[in-house]
């Protein structure tokens, strides 16, 4: 069985297998990556970093696109609003 | 401040299959080779997961690049062409100016996207997407996906899901029987081809592939629910956790496009060495014509043979090229969309997602150039990668050209491109 890590999804603890993506958090965590223009909740799309739906907000910083970051302990991921 | 600049004979955009045959190719002969690529390793889409479980064709090319000296530049992207030989490209905070004397395209290609109601829920992802969410460590034992779209990417990605311990209810494939049995039947020229789909029928076992079948709507209110089909002209409702719904493949053309080279008929034009019009600028694999793993890597060496100025070795691969093209063609037809998909949207339906730019106010425009001044369709981060390909598709307009940077930068990056000029 692999490692589990935690991180924090929109201020809740989450425990993941370490190795996996924060899209792969969001969606274990039923949380939308990003609030579209017209308030739309948005998740991956494409999977392979072209489509910007799974941008989130990685400890402070925005339009961080989750399919392509790999998740690390303590790390806090919130929706992209 | 100058940016760090490297210097290369040949450089190739790119480290998917056809980039690994060339710049390996290339650089075998002696020359100084370098190979780009924003992921974190090569591979490309279709060999990305780990090397435990690379086949053996992509573990062979990957030691073969290795031990050709070829410098890998990953996680690196290009986003312009400031002069004549050099490329700018962004990796972490840093930009880096590649020149280069001969240039290799091998861009690659993306998922096609079709606007249907419910299709912006988040958990309907692209088929090739959600394999790529579950190479990345998404949980799917147990759960419900059904898959749709066309192309053979479907049934790949359906065999691999329930590898995976996923249950996949149905396939809903848009082209009819006739032309996949067309296409089925063409198979029989390519002896490699018929082994894979063996094999791919046995992993399928079990699995109703639905043909001139399409999902019509997705439900959900917060994520996705389910899904109605239509089937042969009857409308049914699926329950499921996920859609995986692709239509085919779409080649990359915007760097192309950014140095000047010709596209036809959606394709980068190239020539018998797979150059361009645009002299020293090679192309290869899924940009001059979706057709595949087998028709990039041909490509690729040949490419990669003759920037290197090794024509003799390049013509020895041009049987194979042709023969690995006709496939190509093949399935280019099998998957054409038929037009019932463009009475999918309905008014309020999204198609720009950046933008959430509806189907009724880009009905009113007449031009993909119109529609981005008067609405922002295409104007978001994707830069038109989603809604471009689905408004060629919907209404006939076609992308017109493409300006620097090719993929969204820091503003630091862009500033010390036009401190230069």
């Amino acid at each position: 069985m692999s490692r589990q890590i935690v991180l924090r999804v929109n201020g809740a603890p989450v425990s993941v297998p370490a190795g996996v993506t924060v899209a792969v958090a969001m969606t274990i965590a039923e949380q939308a990556c990003r609030t579209s223009v017209t308030g739309e909740p948005r998740g991956p799309l494409c999977g392979m970093g072209i489509c910007f739906e799974c941008r989130v907000i990685i400890n402070g910083k925005p339009h961080c696109r989750s399919c392509q970051i790999v998740c690390e302990p303590g790390m806090d991921v919130r929706t992209n609003g | 401040m100058d940016n760090p600049t490297t210097n290369f004979d040949v450089l190739v955009v790119g480290a998917g299959p056809a980039g690994i045959a060339a710049a390996t190719r290339a650089a075998e002969g002696g020359l100084k080779v370098g190979i780009v690529d924003d992921n974190a390793a090569s591979g490309g889409q279709i060999w990305r997961e780990s090397r435990e479980e690379h086949t053996a064709e992509a573990k062979a090319w990957g030691d073969r690049l290795r031990s050709a000296r070829v410098l890998t530049l990953f996680g690196m992207r290009v986003f312009d062409q400031p002069r004549a030989n050099v490329l700018l490209a962004e990796q972490h905070a840093e930009v880096r100016e590649l020149n280069y004397g001969k240039l290799i395209l091998a861009t690659g290609a993306r998922e096609r996207f079709l606007p249907f109601p419910g299709w912006t829920l988040p958990n309907v992802v692209g088929a090739g997407g959600l394999q790529a969410l579950v190479k990345s460590g998404l949980p799917i034992e147990g759960r419900r996906v059904v898959v749709a779209g066309t192309g053979p990417l479907l049934l790949a990605v359906a065999a691999y899901l329930r590898k995976k311990g996923a249950k996949v209810p149905m396939i809903c494939e848009q082209a009819s029987w006739h032309a996949l049995a067309r296409f089925g039947v063409g198979l029989l020229r390519f002896p490699g081809k018929i082994s894979q789909a063996v094999m791919l029928r046995r992993d399928l076992s079990g699995i109703a592939i639905a043909t001139k079948s399409w999902v019509a709507e997705a439900h959900g209110s917060f994520k996705l629910e389910s899904v109605t089909i239509s089937r042969s002209g009857n409308l049914e409702r699926l329950a499921c956790d996920y859609l995986a719904c692709g239509f085919h493949l779409t080649p990359n053309t915007e760097l192309p496009i950014l140095l000047g080279c010709e596209i036809r008929d959606g394709n980068v034009k190239v020539d018998d060495f797979q150059q361009t019009n645009v002299m020293g600028v090679f192309c290869a694999g899924e940009p001059v014509g979706v057709g595949g793993v087998d028709a990039a890597l041909i490509d690729g060496q040949i490419a990669g043979l003759a920037a290197a100025g090794r024509t003799k070795e390049a013509r020895a691969l041009f049987s194979a090229r042709r023969s690995a093209r006709r496939f190509a063609a093949a399935l280019e037809r099998a998957c054409r969309l038929r037009r019932e998909l463009k009475e999918l949207p309905t008014p309020e339906t999204m198609v720009c997602r950046c933008e959430d730019i509806p189907y009724s106010r880009l009905q009113q425009h007449h031009s993909w150039r119109a529609a981005k001044l008067h609405t922002r369709c295409g104007m978001g981060p994707c830069q038109g990668r989603v809604c471009g390909p689905a408004t060629q598709f919907l209404f006939d307009w076609n992308p017109e050209s493409v300006r620097p940077p090719v993929f969204p930068v820091r503003v630091e990056s862009l500033a010390s491109t036009t401190a230069e000029q």
